[in-house]
């Protein structure tokens, strides 16, 4: 059963093409990643799902009833604009002291509900806009580069909180991402995109493709399984602080 | 002579125009449209010359044109005009445009005064009863829609995922800007406008922590400012708009101090 499927999408913006000829569709409990070179059309794509942006060709079928958590590439709260995090969760749907509790737990950043937004670390803010994608308990979870920002212990802690997200909520994951090596690993599916699908499929098919080789030169693929190792190891010097923390600090 | 009733009209005018004004300026100043606020109201002077020259009734009149402006901004800020550019241009040229329009007007007396800086001591309580439901009509409008305001305000991609169309939310904001344009002009006139809608959510700013706390405590300086201005003008025989405004920057001088000792001491 496809949650979102799109069939023949093209997209032009101010005039020029950014995406063409695009059929996709995302089941229910899996990861998709989608890797590509700027100005691939990665953000285009995403925004079209969402249905930020009209495709100019082709169409954009969502399941009826369907719940999109997304997590934008950057969120800009301007300055002038106060806002705690618990309120900013509470948006645009009203959640309960409890929910909200929940849902900052599951993302890793307990105990921060009262605290100004503008005053968030990049990885606390990244985790906070994972929290309110959480609390639409969506069907669908979309991040554009969601660990923009974070540094590689990081994002790696990141993607295993959405990986759990995924097993508890069953919910399909789309994800887009620079981090080749970080996110290939954790997927079920890679799109090399680059206007159009350049190839698809298991992580180690894509990695493996001419197509992609063509676009990201052959280095990453020993990143590939460099990045597969467990990240939550314990470091020889004794700082003694847990590191699968660290992101949220 | 603090009973007497022209100054008790004035007083719920300014109030009904500052409580509106507030919660929407809020939005004015955190969606950086500071000077759509400028060029709406300017705009409403050519509304006011049309409403005299048509003999209509210079709230349609100048609601008419401000929401012509509003329109106008909308679709030109989307062919790609940087806003800053676009506001200025329209502004200045609807104000010029409107002042020549007014020349025209022969036979017909108009106090173009009164409507740049607003002439509160003259209002009837016709006016007073236009205000406060032009007030609550915004009011009623924003607080229906604040949710969706709100999550448009921070994101627009966000609110389309959450099934919220950022067009349809700013179209309301432009057309509660336009109400409060045409409802104030005759408390603040056209020039100061715009100081009511930003300095008491300016003020507001560093005293509160989440946007509804923003909005009420902008509201409460702004009838703050409006009671306070009325009464340093008749104290002091001012005119009595810019008075207001006036009162309004004191608030935010206030708290912009308040505000940095407080942050001094979280350091």
């Amino acid at each position: 059963m496809s949650l979102l499927s799109l069939q023949g999408v093209g997209v032009r913006l101010g005039g020029a093409e950014v995406l063409r000829d695009v059929d996709l569709s995302f089941a229910r409990g899996e990861i998709v990643t989608i890797v590509g070179p700027n100005g691939s059309g990665k953000s285009t794509l995403l925004r079209a799902m969402i249905g930020a942006v009209r495709p100019s060709s082709g169409q954009v079928v969502r399941a009826s009833g369907l719940r999109i958590g997304y997590v934008p590439q950057t969120l800009h709260i301007d300055a002038t604009l106060p806002i705690t995090v618990a309120r900013f969760l509470s948006l645009p749907v009203r959640r309960n002291r409890g929910e909200i509790a929940e849902a900052l737990d599951q993302a890793g950043v307990p105990d921060l509900g009262a605290r100004q937004m503008a005053r968030l670390s990049g990885g606390q803010f990244q985790r906070v806009l994972l929290a309110r994608a959480l609390l639409e308990t969506p069907d669908l979870l979309l991040l554009d580069e969601a660990t923009r920002g974070l540094d590689q212990p990081g994002s790696a802690a990141f993607y295993r909180q959405v990986e759990e997200v995924r097993q508890r909520l069953g919910c399909g994951v789309v994800m887009v991402s620079h981090e080749l090596h970080v996110v290939m690993s954790a997927s079920d599916r890679v799109i090399c995109l680059n206007g159009h699908i350049c190839c698809e499929g298991k992580p180690e098919v894509v990695a493996d493709a001419p197509e992609y080789r063509a676009l990201f030169g052959t280095g990453t693929g020993g990143a590939l399984a460099l990045y597969r190792h467990d990240h939550n190891h314990s470091h020889d010097h004794d700082c003694g602080h847990d590191h699968t923390h660290e992101a949220a600090e | 002579m603090i009973f007497d009733p022209f100054l008790i009209r004035a007083a719920l005018a300014g109030v009904g125009v500052a409580l509106a004004a507030a919660p929407l300026g809020c939005f004015v100043v955190w969606r950086r449209m500071a000077y759509f606020g400028d060029a709406t109201a300017h705009a409403a002077i050519l509304g006011v010359a049309l409403s005299l020259a048509f003999s209509l009734s210079v709230f349609v009149g100048a609601l008419v044109v401000a929401l012509l402006m509003a329109g106008l901004v909308s679709v030109l800020a989307d062919r790609g005009l940087a806003m800053d550019t676009l506001l200025g241009v329209l502004a200045h040229s609807a104000l010029a445009v409107g002042l020549v329009a007014a020349s025209f007007l022969t036979g017909v007396r108009l106090d173009l005064m009164a409507y740049l800086f607003g002439d509160i001591l003259a209002v009837s309580w016709g006016d007073v009863a236009v205000i406060w439901g032009g007030a609550g009509l915004v009011l009623a409008l924003l607080g229906w829609r604040w949710s969706a305001l709100l999550t448009a305000t921070l994101n627009g991609d966000l609110a389309h995922a959450a099934g919220i169309d950022p067009r349809r939310e700013q179209v309301i904001l432009t057309l509660a800007l336009a109400v409060v344009v045409a409802v104030a002009i005759k408390v603040v006139g056209a020039l100061l406008i715009g100081a009511l809608l930003v300095v008491p959510a300016a003020a507001a700013r560093p005293l509160a922590r989440t946007p509804e706390g923003m909005a009420a405590m902008a509201a409460l300086i702004g009838a703050i400012s409006a009671i306070g201005g009325l009464w340093a003008a008749f104290a002091f025989d001012t005119p009595t708009g810019p008075t207001i405004v006036c009162a309004a920057a004191f608030c935010f001088a206030l708290s912009a101090g308040l505000g940095g000792l407080r942050r001094r001491e979280d350091g």
